[in-house]
């Protein structure tokens, strides 16, 4: 009887219906709102699609398995870079192929390099791929046949199919774009992060020893993870490419890397939540503080560092009091009403909130 | 001349920079078991201070020395103010404190000191000194560059090895609780420890500044190769970091002189992963059995 009833249980409540529910649910809402609002609208929306896929994956990566990257700047220029190759001299690809591609390719790097970092730990994985985030770059700038040195590759923009009607504004039509992958790849991400993957990444993040205990490859465990996020990145950089028109090196600095590692960080670490905090926060910062120093009329060489500086402060400030981020106090909040007004998952005490663990991860 | 010796007497110099760098990054491993990123961009910020005094008349070595001091004061204010609260808390998130610093302060640096790119004056000759009839591709300012790298790292050597103080600081990176019952200070000994790392850091920014242009972000390649040398070296040793950051020097010289100079970076990480490939935690690391 209880083995029907948890299998019963099973088909109602699916979690990968769940999930499928809600992605439906944030379809429904981001098509919506985006035929509400203006072309400049679209255009910083589908930025914070884009940064939220890209801050995923380094999430997973970082915030799950615990392994730091500073060169998912890097993995984003290679799948941007991928793209607009495909994209050079007005091929048309569709776009779907063309993000498949950059998945693909920076997957595959993703697994050499995942194998190189599966081996080293803290400072020295930092080091290795702090390095990467200024080596490919170089690699750009120095070939300029294929990759057209400092002025970078052009990107053929994708125009919106026929049926929607030719006054159909591409800015849409790109945020669209950018709003599909974001939405399937979170679906994806939360899949994987449910089931025993996750679990894995996790159990490798807290303590190899007892995870190599119990069963989980510690090594191939930490290159799935290096994969699955590089691959997110490369997903990243192509819709990039699309976004920016242009791929050049110097979209690609040490300091691309930092911001994605500033979202996931405010928005909290080892959350997908958090990530779309994080990039919302990544992208509405220089707005407002561009609108903010116009109207202060600040010199230019304030205004154009004022975001960098107000993110290192945001850096800084959330590791001394909030290291959690936006979704680690989204969480006390709901804890702490669960627990003040009954209704309490897991039987815990009434009124009484553990501060230090509020809600499980994911 | 040959190619091979003019390229090895570059590396020479830039070694002796990089040098620096990592070992200023691995005083502060040592000491605290944090990666300072911001190092180079502390490092940058004191250089624009030192070419601000020097843009407001005062002679060549007055800046020298306000990038000097001000390195000092640098590193105690972080390690006291934003890094000592943070002490017990993961690594990640000690690593991602000096990250933000590190942004907070290429932009601060802008702001305070306007954006446009400027030129650093070097303290000597930048031209080749002359050996009877031909020329060496060895400045005077090269000389001075080598000169005080070596001397900054007499003086530390004499003061770890052979000062009360030193011994102090030693203790307290090598056990805190243990120094603490005996009575040191270990709040102090880890400013001191950061203070003298930064100031390290400082004088690297200063005497590279001239051969590159000064600009915010002008440090990140220095800290890198820096961070590079010293990960070859193994973070845990000071003849590590000198000898790592010397290796890097060569090395990218020699890159750059037969590849083209753009490959440099990418010397760099093939180099870092070849070696972590073999020992992944660096060349002088003592390897030590995993705790299971």
């Amino acid at each position: 009887m209880v083995a029907v009833q948890s299998r019963l249980d099973r088909l109602v409540r699916p979690t990968f219906g769940r999930h499928l529910l809600f992605a439906l649910g944030a379809a429904v809402v981001l098509l919506l709102l985006s035929s509400q609002i203006g072309a400049y609208d679209d255009y910083n929306l589908t930025a914070v699609a884009i940064f939220a896929v890209a801050a995923a994956g380094l999430n997973l990566l970082t915030g799950l398995n615990g392994q730091l990257s500073l060169g998912h700047g890097a993995l984003m220029a290679i799948g941007a870079y991928t793209a607009s190759l495909l994209l050079k001299d007005h091929h048309q690809f569709p776009v779907i192929v063309v993000l498949l591609a950059a998945v693909l390719s920076t997957g595959v790097i993703g697994i050499g390099f995942g194998y190189a970092a599966a081996r080293l730990r803290g400072p020295y994985l930092a080091g290795a791929t702090l390095t990467l985030a200024v080596a490919i770059p170089q690699v750009a700038t120095r070939y300029k046949s294929i990759f057209g040195g400092e002025s970078g590759l052009t990107v053929a923009p994708s125009s919106p199919p026929d049926w929607l009607g030719a006054d159909f504004p591409p800015e849409r039509w790109l945020a669209w774009i950018a709003f599909a992958a974001a939405i399937v790849t979170m679906v994806l991400l939360a899949n994987l992060l449910r089931g025993a993957p996750g679990r894995a990444f996790k159990a490798v993040r807290d303590n190899e020893a007892a995870a190599a205990l119990a069963g989980i490859n510690v090594a191939r465990t930490q290159v799935l993870a290096f994969v699955v996020s590089a691959a997110c990145a490369g997903l990243a950089g192509a819709l990039l490419a699309y976004w920016t028109g242009v791929t050049a090196p110097a979209g690609f600095t040490l300091a691309l890397s930092l911001q994605l590692i500033t979202a996931i960080v405010i928005g909290g670490l080892g959350s997908l939540a958090g990530a779309v905090w994080g990039s919302l926060v990544l992208v509405f910062v220089p707005l407002l503080t561009s609108g903010m120093a116009s109207r202060l009329s600040l010199p230019s060489s304030v205004a154009d560092n004022l975001p960098l500086a107000i993110y290192g402060c945001i850096l800084v400030i959330a590791m001394l009091v909030a290291p959690h981020g936006i979704q680690g106090a989204l969480r006390r909040i709901l804890a702490y009403g669960r627990a003040r007004w009954g209704n309490t998952p897991g039987g815990g005490q009434k009124g009484v909130v553990d501060w230090d663990d509020p809600a499980p991860d994911t | 001349m040959s190619r091979f010796f003019v390229l090895t007497l570059n590396g020479v110099t830039q070694g002796a920079i990089y040098a620096a760098m990592a070992l200023a990054l691995v005083m502060i491993w040592r000491a605290t078991k944090v990666i300072n990123f911001a190092q180079g961009a502390m490092a940058m910020f004191t250089t624009y201070l030192a070419v601000f005094a020097i843009e407001h008349g005062t002679p060549y070595w007055v800046g020298f020395l306000v990038a000097l001091v001000s390195g000092l004061l640098l590193g105690a204010i972080v390690e006291r103010v934003i890094v000592r609260p943070v002490e017990s808390a993961p690594a990640l998130n000690v690593v991602i404190l000096t990250l933000g610093l590190l942004l907070f302060l290429e932009a601060l640096a802008p702001m305070a000191f306007g954006g446009q790119i400027r030129s650093f004056p070097p303290a000597f000759s930048i031209v080749g000194l002359r050996l009877g009839t031909s020329q060496v591709p060895f400045s005077p300012f090269d000389l001075f560059t080598l000169g005080s790298v070596v001397a900054v790292m007499l003086l530390l050597l004499v003061l770890f090895q052979k000062t009360d103080l030193g011994l102090r600081m030693r203790a307290s990176a090598f056990n805190p609780e243990v120094s603490r019952l005996l009575g040191i200070r270990v709040g102090r000994m880890l400013t001191l420890g950061w203070a003298l790392a930064s100031l390290v850091g400082a004088l690297a920014g200063v005497l590279i500044a001239p051969s590159l242009l000064l600009y915010p972000t002008f440090m990140d390649d220095v800290l890198v190769f820096g961070f590079t040398g010293a990960v070859l070296g193994g973070l845990d040793s000071a003849v590590g970091a000198v000898v790592g950051g010397l290796l890097m020097g060569f090395a990218l010289t020699y890159v750059g002189g037969y590849f083209g100079s753009d490959l440099e970076t990418v010397g760099a990480l093939v180099i870092l992963i070849a070696v972590l490939m073999v020992r992944p935690s660096g060349l002088f690391s003592v390897q030590r059995v995993r705790q299971v």
